[in-house]
């Protein structure tokens, strides 16, 4: 058996940021599912947000700022010392990230640059040309190096080890050997990123499953607000690939089927550069009434009038992906693109330690939720998300494991879950029914985003409940084709199915339950903001008898709620 | 043409069942937009599921999925397959030289071990400043290409050096070498160079441009390689302050 004090699932930034924390401190291990450069965080483009007042223009940003930008952004929901502590911290976390040799963009004077971003009041996202998310992923992976921190690559997670209420480990199926391989652990930090292909036409990586998240929700662990799910306003038109807000923060264009800025009607001040939630709808709208470029259903990101210099500059990866998928060259032509599944705002419910209620175990970035982000994440702020929490919940877990009086317990609950593990991926593979897993996977992605996406109803909700519930009854009867040792894809993609089948379950049962209209979650039956009623968060428990829903308080400070105007 | 299907060719081989790799050959429909790992999937989710290959981002910034395709090599996902419609079998196979974990999928340690041994992070001038180091816009520009490397390995196993001398660097370390060493916040020029300009460094590249003509992100390393044996040779003439940055 493997064992390591601290172990860390996922080696993303929000998982390297961790375990450069606490490895020095206590014996820690990365354990993923692919190398960590090759993780999701690499696609993150824009920028990270922190108010470091570089910009000519933001000489007098502040955190209390940021915190009030990230707080109405939130429409309230986000826990605000939460969110306090986070851009309390941004400075701090970013100018250490560029100790380390974050190759972040600069300013005249040599400064880390800063440009525009959605819903923020001062140009405060600091980046590095458009491929912000790959330099600090590239980064954090060299520190990783210099300080020797074990990884255990090609690993995918299938079980966390509870003991009632202490965890003891997990345990990963080796995709390299086929085996299973239980890891024992004082601490665990799940650190595994989104769940954004339980949705079609999602911007996420292909590899963004939630399938650790999904893992601990089946053991008892409580997801927290997981029906707010974020579209990206400008995602490539077929692919979805991600164009990066960034292109409007340097003063890109939306552009409807008259040749219109439609933003206009939608936030006259903030035109473009309103949060997410809001460009995502206006785009659907303009969309729904026709006013899609050549009726179909997408929209103009017009870069032209940048001229060509400062795209190269600024923008030169979104230019070569345009021309990669869409053979578009955006200094001469605009740009095709339509809103995508982007982010999960919601996740493992977590204190601002990142420790959850089971003693020893952790989660931060994407799969864990503060939170900071509440109904609606501003763009730029989850690369500061992942280095904050994955610091602080890096910090929390070593202390945890250096005031513990007894190591290695809980042998005889790694070996009870080694074998329920064991019996789970064998039966898997004993499977031999009619049904194809990518089938019920196509399926359940169309269902989720044309029934639970921008916009959201009563009924179709319950047609999608439906839907899942009949997929997951489809899922007994899946044939893995595989039966080999060696990096079965088959397998792990049918292991990982079953996790997103529950998670898209606790997205739709939380969407239906919240009968208001806030952030990311817009419903036409309730289109007010109700605080009295749901001014609080939604609590998902996975039970015998199926999902239970309960509410938690939001933490307000100083920021009263009030009607979100950009 | 966008209509119509094209046979592609895969190389098998599964290291714990087979003696040897053999090709497959699947029949995949062209879809508009369709590209060699949407293929791929294609074939794994509805007429082989035994298929390995590796796959993430699909867009191009992971480095997951490089793989020779049709004679070059390339990242599937980035690769459209409406450009070998009606031109025969379309060859897929692994990256050259490495070791095969699936079909498709190799196995990148030997890889990273490599990058590992140039020292791959900053390590900065002390004392370290309160705030950001300071770096003008013209210091920086010389890091411009080689940050863009994402480590997906095509131009080290397209690298003949590579495959006779498995301690050479190869491009990617190397470059990765540079990336740091032409950094104005880094403070260890010399031990840098004493790699570089070890047994297993820049001296091994023979300039046959391998790794230029399949970088997927069209980088440099030859030019990386060979701006350091210039260093290299100046600072054998006039030491130390030949580094001076």
């Amino acid at each position: 058996m493997h064992y390591h004090k601290i172990l860390v699932i996922g080696g993303g930034l929000a998982g390297l940021r961790a375990a450069i924390e606490c490895a020095p401190k206590a014996d820690t291990a990365i354990i993923s599912q692919v190398h960590p450069v090759r993780s999701h965080s690499g696609a993150a483009q824009g920028g990270v947000n922190a108010p470091l007042a570089n910009n000519p223009e933001a000489k007098d940003d502040t955190w209390e700022k940021h915190a009030f930008d990230t707080i109405k952004g939130s429409d309230y929901l986000a826990d605000q010392d939460s969110v306090e502590y986070m851009t309390k911290e941004a400075g701090p976390c970013i100018y250490e990230i560029e100790h380390w040799g974050c190759p972040f963009s600069r300013t005249d004077e040599g400064k880390i640059a800063q440009r525009p971003f959605g819903g923020a009041g001062y140009p405060r996202t600091c980046f590095a040309a458009d491929k912000t998310g790959m330099f600090m992923l590239h980064t954090l992976w060299e520190v990783s190096v210099k300080m020797n921190i074990p990884l255990y690559e090609d690993r995918v997670m299938v079980d966390l080890v509870l003991d009632g209420d202490t965890c003891r480990g997990v345990i990963c199926l080796n995709l390299r050997t086929g085996e299973l391989e239980p890891f024992m652990a004082e601490a665990v930090i799940i650190a595994s990123g989104g769940s954004g292909q339980i949705y079609g036409r999602s911007t996420n990586a292909l590899i963004s499953t939630g399938s650790a998240q999904s893992t601990c929700f089946r053991r008892g662990v409580p997801l927290k607000d997981m029906e707010f799910v974020q579209f990206h306003p400008t995602s490539l038109f077929g692919t979805n690939i991600l164009m990066t807000e960034g292109a409007r923060g340097e003063g890109g264009y939306l552009v409807n089927s008259l040749g219109e800025r439609f933003m206009s009607k939608y936030a006259s001040k903030a035109m473009e550069l309103a949060p997410r939630d809001i460009v995502s709808r206006s785009i659907q709208t303009e969309i729904n009434e026709g006013r899609g470029i050549d009726g179909k259903d997408f929209v103009h990101l017009d870069l032209r009038h940048l001229g060509r210099e400062k795209i190269l500059e600024r923008l030169p990866g979104i230019r070569d992906l345009a021309i990669n998928f869409v053979d578009v060259d955006p200094i001469e032509k605009p740009v095709p693109i339509q809103p995508g599944q982007h982010y999960s705002m919601g996740g493992i419910d977590t204190d601002v330690h990142g420790a959850t209620k089971f003693k020893g175990l952790y989660a931060a970035g994407e799969c864990g939720c503060v939170s900071v982000h509440g109904a609606n994440r501003l763009g730029g702020n989850s690369l500061l998300d992942t280095v904050v929490f994955g610091k602080m919940s890096g910090r929390a877990a070593a202390e945890h494991v250096l005031g513990k009086a007894k190591l290695k317990e809980g042998e005889g609950a790694m070996n009870k879950c080694l074998r329920e593990a064991k019996a789970k991926i064998d039966s898997l593979l004993a499977r031999s029914g009619t049904e194809n897993h990518a089938d019920i996977r196509a399926e359940m992605k169309e269902t989720m985003i044309k029934k639970v996406g921008i916009y959201r109803d009563k009924a179709p909700m319950e047609e999608a409940l439906q839907k899942i519930r009949e997929l997951k009854e489809r899922y007994q009867r899946i044939t893995v084709q595989n039966k080999g040792k060696s990096y079965n894809v088959d397998l792990f993609r049918a292991f990982e199915l079953e996790g997103m089948l529950d998670v898209a379950e606790a997205i739709v049962v939380g969407a239906l339950n919240r009968e208001e209209s806030r952030g990311a979650h817009s419903r036409l039956d309730f289109k007010e903001r109700d605080d009295a009623k749901f001014l609080r968060h939604t609590i998902a428990t996975y039970t015998a008898k199926g999902i239970e829903i309960s509410y938690s308080p939001v933490k307000i400070t100083k920021y009263k709620p009030e009607a979100r105007r950009y | 043409m966008t209509e119509g299907e094209i046979p592609i060719k895969v190389q098998r081989f599964d290291p714990t069942a087979d003696k040897l790799p053999y090709w497959q050959t699947f029949n995949v429909k062209l879809k508009p937009g369709m590209t060699v790992l949407d293929a791929l999937f294609e074939v794994l989710n509805h007429q082989d599921g035994t298929l390995g290959f590796r796959f993430c981002c699909r867009a191009g910034v992971c480095g997951s999925c490089a793989m020779v395709i049709g004679g070059k090599t390339r990242l599937a996902c980035e690769t459209q397959m409406s450009q070998f419609m009606g031109k025969g079998d379309l060859m897929i196979s692994p990256l050259p030289h490495q070791k095969v974990v699936k079909d498709l999928a190799v196995d990148y340690t030997h890889f990273f071990d490599r990058i590992k041994k140039v020292k791959p992070y900053l390590v900065g001038k002390e004392p370290y400043p309160e705030k950001e180091f300071i770096q003008l816009p013209k210091e920086r520009t010389p890091i411009n290409e080689p940050i863009d490397c994402i480590l997906c390995g095509s131009c080290t196993s397209a690298c003949t050096m590579a495959w006779t001398n498995s301690d050479y660097l190869g491009p990617a370390a190397l470059m990765k070498s540079y990336r740091f060493l032409v950094d104005t916040r880094d403070s260890i020029p010399e031990q840098r160079m004493d790699i570089v300009e070890s047994e297993s460094g820049v001296w091994r590249c023979h300039t046959q441009f391998n790794c230029v003509e399949v970088c997927p992100k069209k980088l440099n390393p030859t030019e990386a390689i060979q701006r350091m044996k210039i260093k290299a040779v100046k600072r054998k003439l006039f030491g130390k302050r030949a580094l001076k940055k």
